[in-house]
């Protein structure tokens, strides 16, 4: 059974029309709303732009319940549906079409960025609404939802790449849209060039997966063709290492870069400069999701490498550590949860590291729900307190919050991992599927980071609604709930997050494990890689781990609680502990932006300069010696043409001119030399004859 | 015994008066001078050609050349000399070079002549030749004849016009 | 040599064809140098008739020099009018006086 891959490629593709709308109809809305946004902002008002902006993606979610639905009446082995819109690259053994496939994974994110974007989308309309480069905003925002759709409906690599690429972009646009500050148009580019490098491993990876697919005889960069193909590679060397290994490690570092793990996580915090809906869409629903989804869309390849699931798991649980120790100490609430996404990510990519692809996927699902619903509720509060972040300045918002409040508990609830909220059961998946497949030391980690999550939610919670409000006089009387077109996703949003838990009940705790089902023909491909061993036996540990969990998530909640509500223990002695070094650290994101610039930044600075030294003095240098030369040449040709050449040709005039001279004399006009000359012949000739 | 010829003693008179006219033509200093003295050369000449049995030649060497050409030349001699200037100018110049020319001339054409080699032929009698020429003329060289007349035609037509510009200019 | 043949008629020729020469060659009078042009003809008449008498069975030599007689006459009469024409155009007739056409 592990030989050949999985069933679904296997059968009939159903083939449609309709799928290109999905990501089409948010490219329409962008390219309008680009080009003549100014104008209909101005003649025909805010309204009309939100209007198209918000319908486009909310379009496409019914078209995409619909792809849905029609995926759901087929057989569970042949849930795959295509959508060939155009052939792009045939060129020698690389052929490449536009078209868009739907399979039980990628009609479960279309879903989340149509949907959850849609929520965003109808939000930001409240919260930009006196922003006067409104259009601008909603014609990036469609146009990212436009790559994020071709970055999980694409049919093979390359679409994915152009996706992948064009969400980079509209992050870079989004997060620096107030550009006239330095600082925000800063964090845009830093957002795009860390991204940046993470896609140069993506790109690394993508064509040694070509050539080496080439090497078996099977050059493609199809999703469905690598998956049936990708067995031959077990042995494939490349350069002395396995080739598949070296894939699946250069895909990791883009996906690093997309999904901010360690090492390239430093431009999320940073993205924060954008509006908040921004970050609630890119930042936790969509775009750091896709190096997910790419590890689950290649997932054969990560099951050829034990090394590199091991490190992505790794790497996973110390980022997600590693991010909650910081969160526990920021001020700001945006950059509390920015940290703390970095930190959900890395759970997510626990789960792909040790094999458990559907329970990655399952709290990505979760996780931009209840995430998406932080942020935009985030939002409101900053919204209200006409854009103040610093939490130390809020405080008793629920009074005259209660909605945003309570859509901001029941998310919290849902990230600390309490159940029966969606948050406990796909992070507590996620750790049984670690400890079962014996990764200890990443599960330890796992569960520290996510004790770490329910305090400094918490946190965030009290010193945001609890206790007195610490705002000033002014602020405190503009205080009032956000209207509608925020409340209401805000609600939808906490809805989700309570009971999307459901959808994948363990069978531990008598469910039917549904999401896993549905993903399985995707993402299941073979018993003994990864750990799958849940769903078939239940164990007495798994109930011990799952008491434990919670245990340790209350444990976090009673110290937030007792720490920023009751006061019983005083916050205010957390940096003098152990001497202030410890928390000056962490409060300092340990440095890591410092050593970052020290290191990486000004060694590219430097390489600049040495290549621009190059450049001026060697090349340019070439160059001017090369023209150099060829003035030399021209001058000695100048000289051989001035004194040789011509030198030739007045001589030739000259001898003419002297030989003509001497010989003019022989016309003398005297008739007796004239005489001479013809007897002198004449007589010549006789004696020549004679002799 | 010799048979005693007159031919010898003639021809050896003719010879001596033809080349000392030559000569004279050659080294007068007077061009009257040198004028009779070609006179002499060519009666001397037409005997010669009388030797020859070249009877009509000799006739027509007397009219022509003696009769008209040599008047013509004396009459040229006096239209271009000033009356009243005794000595005619007549000046040689550079005879040593021409003597030197000359004489190398001189041997080569007298060894080609006396070296010999020529072709002879059985000679005959002196015959009269002016009924068999005027038939050549009329027969073998009629084209040379009529072409000749042309050139003196040609002469003629020129040397009037030669003379009529002359005048022109003169009176223009 | 008292028998009188063809070479005696030949060396007379050339020896006034020498005289001739010497006429061209050094005269300084125009007319003088036509004379020795006369001269030359003539010693070439006498070459033509000698030939013919001592060489040939035909009249051959007798026609030519007929006809060098003839051109002969047409020669000296131009001649002689250019003459006069140079006596009119530079009011002497010796040669040397007549170098315009020097280079």
């Amino acid at each position: 059974m592990h030989e050949t891959a999985h069933v679904a490629h296997a059968a009939a593709i159903h083939t449609v029309t309709y799928l290109r709308w999905v990501p089409l109809l948010p490219l329409i809305g962008a390219v309008v709303n680009g080009i003549g946004g100014a104008w209909i902002q101005k003649n025909l008002g805010k309204k009309v732009i939100g209007g198209i902006a918000c319908a486009m993606p909310l379009i496409a979610f019914v078209l995409s319940v619909r792809a849905f639905v029609q995926l759901m009446g087929l057989e569970p082995a042949e849930r795959v549906i295509l959508d060939n819109v155009f052939p792009w690259i045939h060129v020698g053994t690389l052929n490449v079409d536009v078209a868009f496939l739907l399979d039980p994974l990628s009609a479960v994110m279309i879903l989340i960025v149509t949907g959850v974007g849609g929520l965003i989308h109808i939000y930001s309309i409240g919260y930009m609404s006196e922003d006067p480069a409104y259009w601008r905003y909603f014609a990036y925002l469609n146009l990212f939802t436009f790559a994020m759709l071709t970055l999980v409906l694409g049919d093979n690599i390359l679409i994915m790449f152009v996706g992948w690429e064009g969400v980079g972009l509209c992050s870079y646009a989004l997060i620096g849209f107030w550009y006239s500050e330095w600082a925000n148009a800063s964090a845009g580019s830093k957002a795009f060039l860390v991204n940046r490098v993470g896609d140069f491993g993506f790109m690394c990876a993508t064509l040694l997966l070509f050539w080496s697919l080439a090497d078996v005889g099977h050059p493609t960069m199809l999703f469905r063709e690598i998956a049936q193909y990708a067995p031959l590679l077990e042995h494939h060397v490349f350069w002395g290492v396995g080739t598949v290994t070296l894939v699946t490690m250069l895909m990791f570092v883009g996906a690093t870069g997309k999904s901010a793990q360690i090492p390239l996580y430093v431009w999320l915090p940073d993205a924060m400069a954008g509006p908040t809906p921004v970050s609630a869409l890119i930042h936790a629903a969509t775009m750091v999701t896709a190096g997910v989804y790419m590890i689950a869309r290649l997932g054969i390849l990560f099951d050829m490498s034990p090394i590199t699931g091991t490190a992505i798991a790794t790497v996973g649980a110390v980022t997600a550590f590693f991010a909650a120790t910081i969160a526990t100490t920021q001020f700001d609430i945006k950059k509390v949860l920015a940290y703390s996404t970095v930190s959900q990510l890395g759970f997510m990519f626990v789960a792909m590291g040790v094999g458990a692809y559907s329970t990655g996927v399952f709290h990505l699902m979760t996780h931009s729900f209840f995430k998406a619903c932080l942020f935009l509720g985030s939002g409101s509060v900053i919204h209200v307190m006409h854009h103040e972040q610093d939490m130390r300045k809020m405080g008793g918002l629920k009074k005259w919050m209660p909605y945003t409040y309570a859509t901001y508990m029941l998310s919290t609830l849902a990230i600390a991992g309490i159940p029966p909220f969606s948050g406990f059961f796909s992070k507590d998946d996620i750790l049984w599927k670690a400890f079962s497949s014996g990764h200890y030391i990443v599960w330890f980690l796992a569960v520290c980071a996510a004790a770490m999550t329910a305090f400094y939610m918490f946190r965030s919670v009290y010193m945001t609604f609890d206790g007195e409000c610490r705002a000033d006089d002014h602020t405190r009387e503009h205080l009032h709930e956000s209207p509608l077109s925020m409340t209401v996703p805000l609600m939808i949003l906490a809805g989700l997050a309570t009971v999307a838990g459901f959808l994948n009940v363990p069978h531990a705790l008598f469910g039917n494990a549904g999401f896993d089902a549905w993903l399985a023909p995707v993402l299941e491909h073979g018993a003994e890689h990864g750990a799958h061993g849940g769903g078939h036996h239940v164990e007495a540990i798994e109930y011990v781990l799952m008491v434990f969990s919670v245990a340790v998530a209350a444990a976090g909640i009673l110290v937030a609680r007792a720490m920023y509500k009751t006061k019983t223990l005083s916050a205010d002695r957390l940096p003098d502990l152990a001497g202030g070094k410890p928390y000056r650290t962490v409060f300092n994101k340990y440095y890591v932006d410092e050593v970052y610039d020290a290191t990486v930044i000004r060694g590219t600075l430097a390489l600049a300069r040495v290549s621009g030294w190059f450049d001026t003095n060697v090349v340019d240098g070439i160059v001017n010696g090369a023209a150099w030369v060829v003035r030399m040449v021209s001058e000695l040709n100048g000289l051989i043409d001035h004194y040789i050449v011509d030198g030739a040709v007045n001589g030739v005039a000259a001898v003419t001119s002297i030989v003509g001279g001497r010989v003019r004399r022989l016309q003398t006009g005297n008739i007796n030399a004239y005489l001479y000359v013809a007897v002198i012949a004449m007589v010549g000739m006789m004696v020549a004859r004679m002799w | 015994m010799s048979e005693f010829s007159l031919f010898p003693i003639v021809f050896y008179l003719l010879a001596a008066v033809t080349v000392v006219s030559a000569l004279g033509v050659a080294l007068s200093n007077n061009i009257f001078y040198s004028a009779i003295a070609l006179m002499g050369t060519l009666i001397g000449m037409a005997g010669m050609y009388l030797m020859l049995a070249a009877d009509f030649v000799a006739v027509v060497q007397i009219f022509v050349y003696v009769g008209g050409i040599l008047v013509l030349t004396l009459f040229a001699i006096n239209l271009t000399s000033r009356i009243g200037d005794v000595s005619v100018s007549n000046r040689s110049i550079g005879r040593l070079p021409a003597l030197g020319l000359l004489g190398v001339a001189a041997v080569v054409m007298l060894r080609a002549v006396v070296g010999g080699g020529w072709n002879l032929v059985d000679v005959g009698a002196a015959v009269p030749t002016i009924a068999s020429l005027g038939n050549a003329f009329l027969t073998d060289y009629i084209l040379p004849f009529e072409l000749a007349s042309l050139v003196l035609l040609a002469a003629l037509v020129g040397a009037v016009v030669l003379s009529r510009k002359e005048l022109k200019e003169e009176h223009g | 040599m008292m028998e009188i043949g063809l070479t005696h008629f030949l060396v007379v020729s050339t020896l006034v064809f020498l005289a001739g020469m010497f006429c061209v060659l050094t005269r300084r009078n125009a007319i003088g140098i036509l004379m020795g042009v006369e001269l030359i003809l003539n010693s070439a008449n006498l070459n033509y008739l000698a030939f013919s008498r001592y060489s040939s069975v035909t009249y051959d030599g007798q026609m030519f020099a007929i006809f060098v007689i003839m051109l002969a006459a047409a020669e000296a009469a131009i001649g002689l009018a250019i003459v006069l024409g140079i006596y009119q155009t530079f009011h002497t007739i010796d040669v040397e006086a007549t170098d315009t056409l020097r280079l």
